[in-house]
């Protein structure tokens, strides 16, 4: 009896590690959709041609060291168009074969790719933030591997309220995206004691974001924009179309710090980042790339890992299985961030710890101490179960 | 019972007579120096410089000669023990972290992360002997008690991978949770020990199979932590092969498990982030170093219990004991 148990044991064991008998490809691909923008307000900030794509490479890269050991190939294409050439790209990239596709795009983009994709092809989204992508108009073929606005906005304040810094001033620009992200801080304050003491609306009123001798301008106008207000602790900015916040660190008329779309900056990634075994990847990544990393390649990294880690542990590669194995209790991946990322099975969101940066360091990670979950401290970042209104997941 | 005998021998020697004092070296991650305690008195009697951000600790059968990864310095640095003089440096490929030494002293096998490679060095001519290709982001070494296997754990590929010590060719693959941390062979080499810091498991790999296999994931729960806190990172087997201790990272906790049946019997409380341990030679003593806590924590064995912490450098990281 306890010689049959034993080799049951044994050959249960041999199971979990039994490796493909035959070899597998996996094909992955990048499309980004590029819309025209204006050039940032800091130079530093300008966008690299390879933007997504080396995050990619490096995570293919990862992928194939692994694939060597299990009889998996994997092969990567990236991409990058125009929005009126977005649906006909992905109808391209099905046709040759691609059914794991990550996509950097604004979140209407993504929307409309999503339903053109079908039930055939999953879907990784690492670029768009909005909420409403993981919520009303959450699609079922979608994971999404970057955060989402509230938990980017939950994790600022989160670290605000350990601050004991309650009394802000929220300063928004005026376009939809820096409305949504306003709204966004607007409930997390709500979420978690903070108060929203005075808003502001910094309209855009066009021009050239960058002019010789341009700070003699800030230095004269950002005191008297930020002028008379209640008093506050912090400055919030809400400034996603990127036309104000940096303008807002020591202009601001009283002495106080700036969070959010500057200063104190809420990411998924960062080039300084070290904790957790950082440095290696960071190294490995310069290496690759000749520059460093930023939030959409840490993104893309993250979306070729979650299908290499799928398809090493569940020994299969079609994009239904990817998305099961990466939808079950069973996923797991550990991605220099201090303790493991899941998905949130009602919704597709990876769950993630948030890093805060001052663009030099890391100055802190949130979840913060101190708030807790019945499930995961993660989940007190951004929409949690029992508030969903994402139903494509069988919620 | 032969074999009882057998085993039992060394461990009544052990407690035969009066622990010897042998050195215990530190590494201080943060302070860039070595602390060396005192195995009888735990008292501080010795602090020097090991280069830049010390980390990975280990000692030659003989005494004679102290390994430490300087990772910043991209360099294994060989210090004399008695003199704490460094002696001249090892090549090792960028930011060496952990390391293990052949049992006969020669060769040393440095993970390379950078470069997913394991660099086999010779200590005496300090000449790299091979570079030997792995997963992504190579960490934990362990030799074979035979010598004959070697182990590296790759942090991103997840998994052991076995090498053959004579060809330097990987023969064997055992996937593991995720961020594999380190290896540890019983002392009969019948099972390998792979704690998973991210999965929160350590891998019982049997090997008394023609192919290594998973037996048995242990898991960790401490009533009141986070189960994302429970992060195993270091692991010692004692010679007797009766016990294991499992480091748990910034649970602040040592497993006791007992290696009979593999299953976790009690928890110690240690200090802050509890990273690498040693055994004292007689393994009366198991030393933790506690990075976030800056000290080491002393466990007597046979009790199961923490007897006293020391305060050394800024963020402890490795820790070797003398051999008698």
């Amino acid at each position: 009896m306890s010689d049959l148990r034993l080799a049951l044991a044994v050959f249960c064991a041999a199971m979990l590690v039994a490796l493909p008998l035959r070899a597998m490809e996996v094909k992955a691909a990048v499309l980004r959709i590029d819309r025209v923008v204006g050039p940032p307000i800091s130079r530093l900030d300008e966008r690299p041609a390879d933007l997504g794509f080396a995050g990619a490479m490096l995570g293919n890269e990862d992928n194939r060291t692994t694939g060597a050991f299990t009889d998996t190939d994997y092969t990567l294409k990236t991409q990058a168009v125009a929005p009126d050439k977005a649906a006909a790209a992905l109808d391209a990239l099905k046709a040759e074969g691609f059914g794991l596709i990550t996509v950097i795009a604004e979140g209407d983009i993504l929307k409309a790719l999503s339903d053109r994709a079908g039930p055939d092809v999953l879907l990784l989204n690492a670029g768009a933030r909005d909420e409403t992508l993981r919520d009303a108009d959450c699609r079922a073929n979608v994971l999404h591997v970057s955060p989402s606005r509230s938990m980017l906005s939950d994790g600022v304040i989160q670290f605000l309220m350990w601050k004991k810094w309650p009394r802000i001033l929220l300063i928004h620009g005026s376009h939809p995206e820096d409305q949504l992200l306003a709204e966004n801080y607007r409930k997390s304050a709500a979420k978690f004691g903070a108060e929203i003491v005075e808003e502001r609306e910094f309209v855009d009123t066009g021009g050239a974001r960058r002019t010789d001798t341009g700070h003699v301008m800030v230095q004269k106008q950002i005191p008297v924009f930020t002028q008379d207000a209640e008093d506050y602790d912090v400055i919030i900015a809400a400034d996603e179309a990127g036309v104000f916040a940096p303008y807002l660190p020591y202009h601001s008329w009283n002495p106080r710090p700036v969070a959010g779309s500057a200063g104190l900056r809420p990411v998924s990634w960062h080039a300084a980042h070290e904790a957790w075994g950082a440095t290696q990847f960071q190294r490995r990544f310069e290496k690759l790339a000749g520059r460093s990393m930023r939030e959409e390649d840490y993104q893309t990294w993250l979306a070729m890992r979650v299908i290499g880690e799928a398809v090493t542990q569940s020994g299969k590669t079609d994009p239904a299985s990817v998305r099961a194995y990466a939808l079950s209790a069973d996923f797991e991946l550990a991605a220099f961030k201090g303790q493991k990322l899941t998905f949130r099975p009602w919704n597709g969101q990876l769950r993630q710890p948030i890093l805060l940066t001052d663009g030099r360091v890391t100055v802190s990670v949130s979840p913060q101490d101190g708030y807790l979950h019945q499930h995961s401290p993660l989940d007190t970042l951004g929409i949690d179960a029992p508030e969903t209104a994402c139903h494509a997941f069988g919620g | 019972m032969l074999r009882s005998a057998v085993v039992l021998l060394p461990a009544v020697l052990a407690f035969a007579g009066p622990a010897e004092a042998n050195k215990v070296f530190v590494t201080n991650e943060r302070s860039n120096n070595v602390t060396v305690l005192d195995s009888q008195s735990w008292e501080v009697i010795a602090t020097f410089p090991a280069g830049n951000r010390p980390r990975g600790i280990t000692i030659s059968p003989d005494g004679k000669e102290l390994y430490v990864c300087a990772s910043d310095d991209d360099t294994v640095r060989v210090f004399d023990p008695e003199t704490y003089k460094e002696l001249h440096t090892l090549p090792s490929g960028p930011d060496p972290e952990l390391f293990a030494l052949d049992p006969s002293g020669n060769p040393l096998y440095v993970a390379n992360e950078d470069d997913n490679l394991v660099t086999v060095v010779d200590v005496k001519t300090r000449q790299v002997l091979a570079e030997i290709p792995v997963g992504v982001e190579p960490e934990g070494v362990a030799v074979s008690p035979d010598a004959k296997t070697i182990i590296n754990t790759s942090e991103t590929t997840n998994m052991a991978h076995f090498i053959d010590a004579s060809t330097y060719e990987i023969v064997h693959n055992v996937r593991v949770d995720q961020r594999p941390r380190y290896a540890e062979f019983t002392a009969d080499g019948k099972k390998l020990y792979v704690t998973s810091e991210i999965g929160g498991t350590v891998s019982v790999i049997d090997l008394t199979a023609p192919e290594p296999a998973i037996a048995k994931k242990i898991g960790f729960a401490v009533p009141g932590i986070l189960p994302e806190w429970l992060q195993p990172v270091g692991v010692k087997a004692t010679k007797d092969g009766s016990r294991v201790f499992v480091a748990l990272g910034p649970a602040n906790r040592v497993a006791v498990i007992d290696a009979a049946r593999d299953e976790v019997l009690d928890y110690l409380l240690v200090g802050q982030r509890v990273w690498q341990m040693a055994f004292t030679p007689g393994e009366e003593f198991l030393v933790t170093t506690n990075g976030n806590s800056n000290d080491v924590s002393i466990i007597d064995v046979k009790e199961e219990t923490v007897i006293r912490s020391v305060q050394v450098g800024e963020q402890p990281w490795g820790v070797v004991v003398a051999p008698n």
